[in-house]
């Protein structure tokens, strides 16, 4: 591999391994996420997928293996590091302040940017106050990049599911994140919702240069939106490559996908 | 250029610049970005406005080219309007959620080569749209989002083009105002395509002296004032908002807002509180929809307050409104509730500032439309059509009715022809149907009348009333003008009538078919302790046939009010022994009476109705559920009414 082509990989995994007591959850898995690329972890239910999500952002440490992010080997990082280091993540039920409006919700994603002292906000005074404009002009951006204007001041939890996952969206956004990890996305919406999604999710990529790994259970949002699908089954990794070639790999059909008739 | 000269500014181009000097710094549109509503002064939306019709001309945008633009309602796109018309060119706005095989027809006929669309979505449209029309030569959009893998040849920045007017004008100083001083009143300002309901729509050619001089007229009759507020948030390509949001906004020089979304236009509505609103039957019927079940969802006090003062608003809010006499009491009961209910009710609706609202397009509902006048508002209904420049008949204020359009405003006169349809003629009559001299022929006539195709009669007070569409409408032996959809239409307010076919052309008097609602008279009859088996039995029954002949009677006295229908009141009925069916073809999949099948089946029936018979026979042919046929004989009642008469009228009237 040259020295260029090495700089583009934003995160790899080398023999990562992660048990649980005598449940191993992952396996010796190694892959490579290039920056700026859409990539998919697949697999049936149990196959080690959200585990795999949360050893990237530090909420499990790897028994074993090395996990590289920027091109530097990670050791025993928590969450908030890897909220630092420019990762943030959506979940697969969504975790917002329910009783907090849209602009306040993605307020919260703004927390690690936020410079000023608590006293300072509560006067709202002087660079405080500042602050608070540019903070809330870059969660106005992405309001209008999600398109959810007509909700801004509406209670989260009276909003339907699909609009809350935009939000938890754009909350993970506020962090501007060179990383973004998305819990299936797409779970519990109906077709007109995920076309949406997958089109902010494509928008993120494209316009502000995100490198996204994300989880997803519905194969033609897989295959349309990813440069890159990793497919796992029982903690080990079956198969990797361009959607098409994954879904011709018969190892991946058999264990995935269903045996054709 | 002289100030006098500048102060006849008869084109829009001429009416921005003089804006531009005459209230630079006053707001000419808003438009909401980033949750923070955006200003345009005259000046800046002037400067920007012009700055594109340099980068147009750039493109080689020239006299006669057509702009045509697709957009969700934008100060820019606005712009765009008088960019083109600066360079001698026409703007042809379209509605921006068409297909795009429908745009493609406007662009084709309107043989365009240029497009304005307003983002990525609309872009996609229009790129579709070239590649089966390629004599399109250059897409222009201005909301960047998403816009990075297009063909730079064909797909142009407006900010870049506006740059590159902004150099143009830099380089070749007076040469945008040299064209703008080309332009004159009778040129073309606006095509604008109506959608057909036969045929392929037609592009309505309007001058800028249609749009001005109508502006101008129409902000006298209203007393409209720079400091309006309105919310432009219908169609662009609608007529309607280029006089509202646009011709009258740059005579008057008020403000026009431009809402964030399509999904946000409530909450936009609430922020800015226009002064001048305007909305079709539909928004406000929904808007009370929401209201009275958010009401139903409230606290039993609130619900209680609420039900009380929008009784105490019923009973007097609209002779308040109107100006009439109204007891000290009931002002102050009316008073408090302004204070508890309409008040809050009004800037809930984003209506508290609302001086002027105007409704058209449909019959409005007289419940819906009192409903907001008792609050206070002062909405009014206008009869207009593209052909026109919207205007044709308006309320004018204190004169306002729920089943009359108004009177024709200064400078448009109407006549009603022997067959009753609607003509005008006024300074907004249209140009022409663009290259469609066959159209135009058959719609204006050579001294500039034009026909509506509706059919209408001024009332006593001098109001008209627009009664079916002109080719529906017949005439009875007396010579009397006869509406059948007027007639059925006001039966079927009835709860008790479910459906009605009046019959009367060519005939001495009207008679009717009835159909009761099984479920309203079923229930009087519960309570009547009448007992019945089917919907024949129920129909048949004596005290049935009473109960109609009341509503009959009702509808009878409410017309010989009127002395153009006195004529038509209903002599005869019967009620049918079957309800009228789409199964048995007599009804249309959307529930309208065919009456020319209605007519051969039951001619028969027909014939008794008029003739001295009270019963007539009928065996008709019934299609069940499952596709089988069957027959069901009947012995029906004719009843007959007699004709009211109009009481101790003044005789002067009478001609």
């Amino acid at each position: 591999m040259s020295e260029s082509q090495a700089d583009n990989i934003i995160l790899g995994f080398d023999n990562v391994s992660i048990s649980f007591g005598a449940v191993t959850a992952l396996t010796q898995v190694s892959f490579e996420v290039p920056e700026h690329e859409v990539v998919a972890i697949i697999g049936p239910n149990g196959a080690g997928k959200t585990t795999a999500l949360n050893v990237i952002n530090g909420v499990y440490q790897p028994t074993q293996g090395t996990i590289t992010y920027k091109g530097e080997v990670r050791q025993g990082m928590r969450p908030h590091q890897a909220a630092v280091q420019g990762i943030a993540r959506t979940f697969q039920n969504v975790a917002l302040f329910k009783g907090m409006n849209t602009v306040d919700n993605i307020m919260t994603g703004r927390n690690l940017k936020m410079k000023s002292n608590l006293l300072m906000q509560g006067l709202y005074w002087g660079p405080a106050q500042r602050e608070e404009i540019a903070h809330r002009q870059a969660v106005e951006k992405i309001i209008d990049f999600l398109e959810i204007e007509s909700v801004r001041k509406t209670i989260v939890g009276r909003l339907p599911f699909g609009l809350q996952k935009r939000v938890e969206l754009g909350r993970a956004l506020a962090a501007e994140p060179d990383m973004l990890l998305l819990d299936e996305p797409m779970a519990g919406m109906n077709l007109e919702e995920k076309e949406d999604m997958c089109r902010f999710i494509l928008d993120v990529n494209e316009e502000l240069g995100t490198t996204i790994v994300l989880i997803e259970h519905d194969m033609s949002v897989v295959m349309d939106i990813s440069d890159r699908v990793i497919v796992l089954e029982y903690g080990r990794k079956i198969s990797e490559g361009k959607p098409d070639a994954v879904r011709n790999d018969q190892r991946v059909i058999d264990a995935y996908l269903g045996v054709p008739h | 250029m002289t100030d006098s000269k500048e102060s006849q500014a008869e084109t829009f181009p001429k009416l921005l610049r003089m804006r531009a000097k005459q209230s630079a710094g006053r707001p000419a549109m808003r438009e909401k970005a980033y949750g923070i509503w955006q200003t345009w002064t005259w000046d800046g939306f002037a400067e920007e406005a012009f700055a594109f019709a340099g980068g147009l001309a750039q493109l080689g945008f020239t006299t006669n080219d057509k702009l045509v633009i697709i957009g969700d309602n934008r100060p820019r796109l606005y712009g765009a309007m008088v960019a083109a018309q600066a360079l001698g060119g026409i703007p042809v706005p379209a509605y921006q959620d068409s297909a795009a095989d429908e745009i493609q027809y406007v662009v084709e006929h309107a043989e365009a080569r240029f497009i304005l669309a307003e983002d990525q979505e609309q872009v996609d449209k229009a790129l579709e749209i070239r590649e089966k029309y390629p004599q399109v030569e250059k897409v222009i959009y201005s909301n960047p989002r998403g816009m990075r893998d297009y063909d730079p040849q064909v797909v142009v920045n407006i900010e870049d083009l506006m740059g590159r007017g902004r150099e143009f004008a830099k380089a070749h100083p007076g040469e945008i105002d040299a064209q703008i001083d080309k332009g004159t009143p009778a040129d073309a300002a606006v095509i604008l395509y109506t959608s057909g309901t036969t045929g392929k729509p037609k592009g309505v050619v309007l001058s800028h002296s249609n749009l001005m001089v109508t502006a101008q007229n129409s902000i006298a009759f209203d007393n409209i004032s720079a400091n309006e507020e309105v919310l432009a948030y219908l169609p662009m390509a609608w007529v309607g908002d280029n006089t509202f949001s646009f011709a009258q906004a740059f005579v008057a020089g008020f403000c026009v807002n431009c809402p964030e979304s399509a999904s946000t236009v409530m909450q936009d509505l609430r922020e800015i509180g226009p002064t001048y609103y305007f909305a079709p039957p539909r928004v406000f019927e929904n808007l009370l929809t929401s209201v009275m079940i958010r009401m139903e969802d409230a606290g039993a006090i609130k619900r209680w307050l609420f039900h009380h003062f929008m009784a105490v608003a019923k009973r007097v809010g609209v002779s308040l409104m109107d100006g009439g006499a109204v007891s000290i009491a009931d002002r102050l009961h009316y008073s408090l509730g302004d204070i508890l209910i309409y008040g809050p009710l009004k800037n809930t609706l984003g209506m508290s500032r609302v001086r002027l609202a105007y409704t058209a397009g449909e019959a409005i509902g007289p419940e819906l439309f009192d409903f907001y006048r008792s609050l206070g508002i002062n909405l009014k209904q206008l009869y207009g059509q593209t052909e026109a420049t919207v205007f044709i008949t308006m309320q004018p204020d204190g004169e306002v009715r729920s089943n009359t359009v108004g009177k024709p405003p200064p400078g448009v006169k109407v006549r009603i022809e022997d067959d009753s349809e609607v003509m005008y003629t006024s300074p907004g009559v249209f140009q022409e149907y663009f290259k469609n001299p066959q159209a135009t022929a058959e719609t204006k006539t050579s001294d500039n009348w034009v026909h509506t195709g509706d059919a209408g009669y001024f009332d006593d007070e001098g109001h008209l009333r627009i009664i079916d569409r002109a080719k529906d409408v017949g005439k009875l032996n007396d010579g009397a003008m006869f509406a059948p959809k007027f007639l059925e239409n006001k039966l079927k307010f009835f709860p008790e009538i479910k459906e009605v076919v009046v019959f009367g052309d060519k005939r001495d008097f009207a008679a009717a078919f009835i159909n009761i609602d099984l479920i309203a008279v079923g229930s009087w009859a519960e309570r009547n302790n009448i007992s019945y088996a089917s919907y024949q039995e129920l129909a048949a029954h004596p005290g049935v046939y009473k109960l109609i002949q009341k509503c009959i009677q009702q509808m009878n006295s409410d017309l010989v009010l009127d002395s153009h229908l006195a004529s038509s009141q209903i002599l005869r009925f019967l009620i049918l022994h079957k309800e009228l069916d789409a199964d048995d073809g007599e009804l249309t999949r959307t529930g309208k009476v065919r009456r020319r099948i209605v007519q051969e089946k039951y001619q028969g029936l027909i014939d008794a109705l008029y003739s001295n018979q009270q019963h007539a026979d009928i065996v008709s042919e019934v299609t069940f559920e499952d596709g089988t046929k069957g027959s069901v004989s009947a012995n029906l009642q004719i009843l007959d009414l007699s004709r009211v008469e109009r009481q101790a009228e003044p005789l002067a009237k009478a001609s």
